[in-house]
């Protein structure tokens, strides 16, 4: 297999843009006659913009809305509003024959690698599907062949090409994912919580396996995790997401070194560190309260209701996520401003 | 527990690509293992299955070649002979018209097991069409289809045939027993209806349904290749049972003479027969009723031990 | 495996009276259709009053079938518990009668799982849940235990307790369910609480409510802990003392400042490289090859050895007994001084 990266596709130009993205999700009652009572604001206007063969990391707790993103830009979900430009159209707008042409370039791994497998289906036809979607993706009896290479491309045996996923491990299903992925030689693949059903020994084999296929293939990945700690491990550049909309987004360093937003510091502040003796010199912030229903949220800025800087002007005005005096990546915070350092 | 599952490790023999990763095989040993060749692996273990498995062998032979079982013709009978004791190959006697009692009973398999086996067919196609269309579609469609499975749910069985075969009551035999599977299929299709479109929903909210998507696959294909095998065990497993109620039921509507007629030969209409006479001779009422009774009983062991192979709780 | 090498320690020397909880190696089989698994293969830990001990381990290390068998809620059948004892206060539980065993579930010891949502019965309001064995085995009166629940639900800190008494498990967030559980636990004032994974299925910054919680109600409460985790992060945070284990094994147990220091185990030293930390930029990745054994077929030797850069013929002949360390800590490896001094560098 040769790397489809286009000797003229330059590194670090913008491959896919995403602006402004919406998803709300009605909540109905009744049966048959549904009416509509309210939404869940899954994903409140998102945007940012990823580069070639870079990864960009999106971290959030649950129901931040990160996988409905991942969802929407697979066109698994449709979008309230907003657009993606890939390849110069807007996938959003995309159907019939000219989605199936952009789902080539933009592929994703799932985080449950139990689910995200046929267990009807032998791992040559699980890999072999994308081949059969997609005729021209490989010439007339070689589709066989890439499927053996792809086995081999991940580290599995291509011997194993006719046994089911259930005799597999995690992690190794999460390989013939990956694999599967990889089939249709995409540009961009969304990888959504994919170390996070694993155990930890496994977590590093399949971290650096990505890592190895970005610098092989060239790929750009968006890389949605929970995980603060492999999330700085392995993107470029980090976007903190909290309820539906993109609170701080800048490089790995001006993210975990830098921030400004006062939840991405509580965030990083909460993530426990394999150091017993960081143990009493932490200077944590304990957010009180829970994460509130995205069906309501509050007004302002989102995160006002646990924030220890909040002020009136949060409540009545919603903060945009734009550089900020104390450090000049985007920020969404009134009062943005470094850590002191503990 | 899956706490123990782990799968074997082996050493590391692929560590191409400085992926030192885990090896290629789960089992040095292991072969490539289907659910079904699971499920079979299973099955061949449980004296149940194999049970019902022979007595369902049996009543298709016997379907089939009846000659196979008795030498002597149903259809000779003779009034001198009435109500007479085991003879020659009668071995359970006579009945009320002469006619030897086993060998009509074992005529009788071949019109039961064409009722329930054609019935079964026939209802498998409606509740896969309905239930797929239901489950995977969802919305409006699956409030409509599913107002009309409660609808056919709610006519009662008897009383509907009772109706709807009254209009073919002097038609030939075929076209009678035609219109008993279908009459049968059209109000006994909605159980396996409802079981595809429960299990269609749950195949269609899985992952790999998802990722089938994502590469760009349409319906008709994710439909055919992802939803469809996961559906189609429990369907099976349905209808097995349904195939034996089905004989079961054809049973009732001759057995009340609205079903099958003399002179075809089925295990309702003996039954019926042999009622008349009961004080006479019990045998020729008990005999098509041991007959009937394990063959329900067979079909839907049958199905139970297979639900119970492709139960993935117990996997 | 012999005991004698695992008991003393330098983080904990036996106390007169004896130890409070004590395992003695415990075997464990589960018993299938597809054949035996060895689940536990001869476990010994001790816990002492007022210290927290973390065990260590992924899926099927066996450390949760552990809490399982001290709690005496394992399934058996499969489950077979082949020889070992489990000393309570000096007692054998696994020798007691069931009424008896009975009365030291809950009471003193209890256990909080992962999976809070499960755990809870979604039909009944959560304060009647939680007063439930109040009623049951104290015979408290409802307007008592009524009390009761609402001190349990202020000492877990859930906000307006008295107002929520009547309200769903469903209602709750994650975070509030598993305060829900510890207040369930502690209903009985138990003196050892077996937390099982009680933060994985939380969000971060929940999770380190949730584990100041636990760290602050055992020693308010004087309780001990045993805190099962996966998580090498959440043990550095709270444990005294952790033992590893891989395959049925406890394969490192030492106090934690010195395991983190220099792990003496392959193993442990295998994981602690492997994990991405939030405090270190750029570093490489290092990964245990190959996958945990399949129970049902332990290498030969120590199980750990066809995945172990140090391994020898001796790791694929010797079972290896717990050495002990010139520091007290002891490692179930044949090169244990060796990897040590590895990691002290």
């Amino acid at each position: 297999m040769t790397a489809p990266a286009n000797p003229a596709k330059v590194r670090g130009e913008t491959i896919l843009a995403v602006d402004n993205v919406v998803k709300h999700f009605p909540i109905t009652r009744g049966v048959l006659l549904q009416r509509q009572v309210g939404a869940v604001k899954a994903v409140d206007g998102v945007s940012f913009e990823l580069r070639r063969g870079e990864t960009l990391g999106i971290v959030g707790e649950s129901g931040c809305g990160k996988s409905t993103l991942a969802r929407l830009l697979m066109r698994l979900e449709t979008p309230t509003a907003g657009r993606a430009v890939l390849e110069g159209r807007d996938l959003f707008a995309a159907k019939g024959g000219e989605l199936r042409r952009l789902r080539r370039n933009m592929q994703m791994v799932m985080q449950d690698p139990y689910t995200s497998l046929n267990p009807r289906m032998t791992v040559g036809d699980i890999i072999g599907e994308p081949f059969e979607i997609h005729p021209d993706a490989a010439p007339k009896g070689s589709k066989q062949k890439r499927v053996r290479e792809l086995l081999d491309v991940v580290g599995l045996n291509p011997e194993h090409i006719n046994r089911y996923p259930h005799q597999f491990s995690g992690g190794q299903r999460q390989r013939i994912g990956i694999a599967r992925a990889l089939a249709l030689r995409p540009e961009i693949i969304v990888c959504d919580e994919p170390v996070s059903a694993l155990d930890v020994s496994i977590q590093a084999q399949v971290i650096n396996l990505l890592e190895q296929l970005q610098d092989e293939f060239g790929l750009s990945y968006i890389f949605i995790a929970h995980d603060l700690s492999v999330v700085r491990h392995i993107s470029d550049r980090v976007a903190v997401m909290y309820l539906g909309r993109i609170v701080e987004i800048g490089t790995e360093n001006e993210i975990y070194e830098r921030a400004t937003h006062p939840y991405t510091q509580a965030l990083l502040s909460a993530v426990p560190v394999p150091d017993p003796d960081a143990r009493e010199n932490r200077n944590m912030i304990r957010l009180t309260g829970d994460v509130p229903s995205p069906a309501d949220p509050p007004s302002g800025c989102h995160f006002r209701t646990r924030c220890w800087k909040a002020q009136e002007i949060c409540a009545t005005q919603d903060p945009a996520t734009v550089p900020r005096a104390a450090d000049p990546h985007p920020s969404a915070c009134h009062f943005a401003e470094l850590r002191p350092v503990a | 527990m899956s706490d123990f599952e782990t799968v074997a490790a082996t050493e590391d023999q692929s560590a191409r690509r400085g992926v030192s990763g885990e090896p290629g095989t789960p089992a040095a040993t292991q072969r490539p293992r289907s659910l079904a060749g699971d499920a079979w692996r299973d099955l061949r273990r449980k004296p149940v299955f194999w049970i019902s498995l022979v007595l369902v062998v049996l009543v298709a032979a016997m379907a089939a070649v009846p000659s196979l079982f008795t030498a002597n013709d149903p259809r000779d009978c003779l009034l001198s002979r009435q109500h007479a004791g085991p003879s020659g190959g009668a071995i359970f006697g006579y009945d009320f018209q002469g006619c030897d009692t086993y060998a009509r009973a074992v005529y009788g398999a071949r019109a039961s097991l064409l009722v329930g086996a054609f019935s079964a067919l026939l209802t498998g196609v409606i509740a896969l069409v309905v239930g797929m269309v239901a489950g995977f579609f969802g919305g409006w469609v699956d409030a409509v289809l599913s107002r009309v499975i409660d609808i056919v749910l709610g006519i009662p069985l008897l009383l509907a045939a009772i109706v709807l075969l009254k209009r073919v009551s002097t038609a030939s035999d075929n076209v009678r027993l035609l219109a008993v599977i279908f009459v049968l299929a059209v109000l006994g299709w909605t159980t396996a209806a409802r079981v595809v479109r429960s299990s269609v929903i749950t195949a269609k909210e899985q992952d790999y349904v998802a990722a089938a998507r994502m590469l760009g696959a349409g319906n008709g294909r994710i439909m055919w290749r992802h939803i469809l095998p996961n559906a189609l065990a429990p369907a099976i497993v349905v209808l097995t049972i349904a195939l034996g109620s089905f004989i079961a039921a054809e049973a009732t509507l001759s057995f009340l003479g609205i079903g099958l007629k003399a002179p075809t030969i089925s295990w309702g209409i003996e039954i019926d027969a042999g009622r008349v006479h009961m004080r006479e001779s019990a045998t020729p009422l008990v005999v098509p009723s041991v007959f009937l009774a394990l063959t329900v009983l067979a079909f839907i062991m049958l199905g139970d031990a297979i639900r119970d192979a492709f139960d993935p709780k117990l996997r | 495996m012999t005991h004698a090498a695992v008991r003393p320690t330098p983080a904990s020397p036996t106390p007169p009276g004896g130890h409070l909880l004590e395992v003695r190696d415990l075997h464990i089989e589960f018993r299938t259709g597809e054949g035996v698994a060895k689940v536990i293969n001869g476990v010994s830990y001790h816990l002492d009053a007022g210290e927290t001990l973390a065990v260590l381990g992924e899926s099927g290390s066996g450390k949760s079938v552990t809490a399982q068998a001290i709690m005496g809620i394992l399934d058996t059948p499969p489950a077979v518990i082949r020889s070992g004892e489990i000393r309570y206060q000096g007692r054998d539980l696994l020798t007691l009668p069931e009424e008896q065993r009975r009365q030291v579930r809950g009471k003193e010891i209890a256990i909080i799982f992962q999976d809070a949502l499960s755990a809870l019965n979604p039909t009944f309001p959560v304060g009647w849940q939680i007063g439930e064995t109040l009623r049951q085995r104290e015979g408290m009166s409802r307007a008592d235990a009524r009390a009761r629940v609402v001190e349990l639900m202020d000492l877990v800190r859930i906000p307006g307790a008295a107002g929520r008494l009547g309200d769903y498990p469903h209602q709750f967030s994650g975070g509030m369910r598993q305060r829900v559980m510890i207040a369930m636990a502690l209903a009985m004032n138990p003196k050892v609480l077996i937390a099982d994974e009680p933060t994985t299925a939380l969000d971060v910054t929940v999770q380190a409510q949730i584990m100041d919680l636990l760290a602050d109600l055992r020693r308010d409460l004087d309780m001990a802990m045993i805190l099962i985790t996966h998580d090498l992060g959440v043990v550095a945070g709270v444990a005294d003392r952790i033992a590893v284990m891989y395959a049925g094994r406890i394969v490192e147990h030492a106090d934690v400042r010195s395991l983190y220091r220099a792990p003496a185990h392959p193993y442990t030293k295998g994981l602690l490289e492997s994990i991405p930390r939030l405090d270190v930029r750029g570093q490489a990745l290092s990964t245990i090859r190959g996958l945990p054994p399949n129970l049902m077929r332990i290498p030969s030797g120590c199980p750990f050895h066809p995945r172990c850069p140090y391994a020898q013929q001796v790791c694929v002949d010797v079972v290896p007994h717990d050495l002990v360390l010139d520091d007290g800590r002891t490692s179930a490896c044949h090169f244990a001084q060796e990897v040590r001094d590895d990691s002290a560098r």
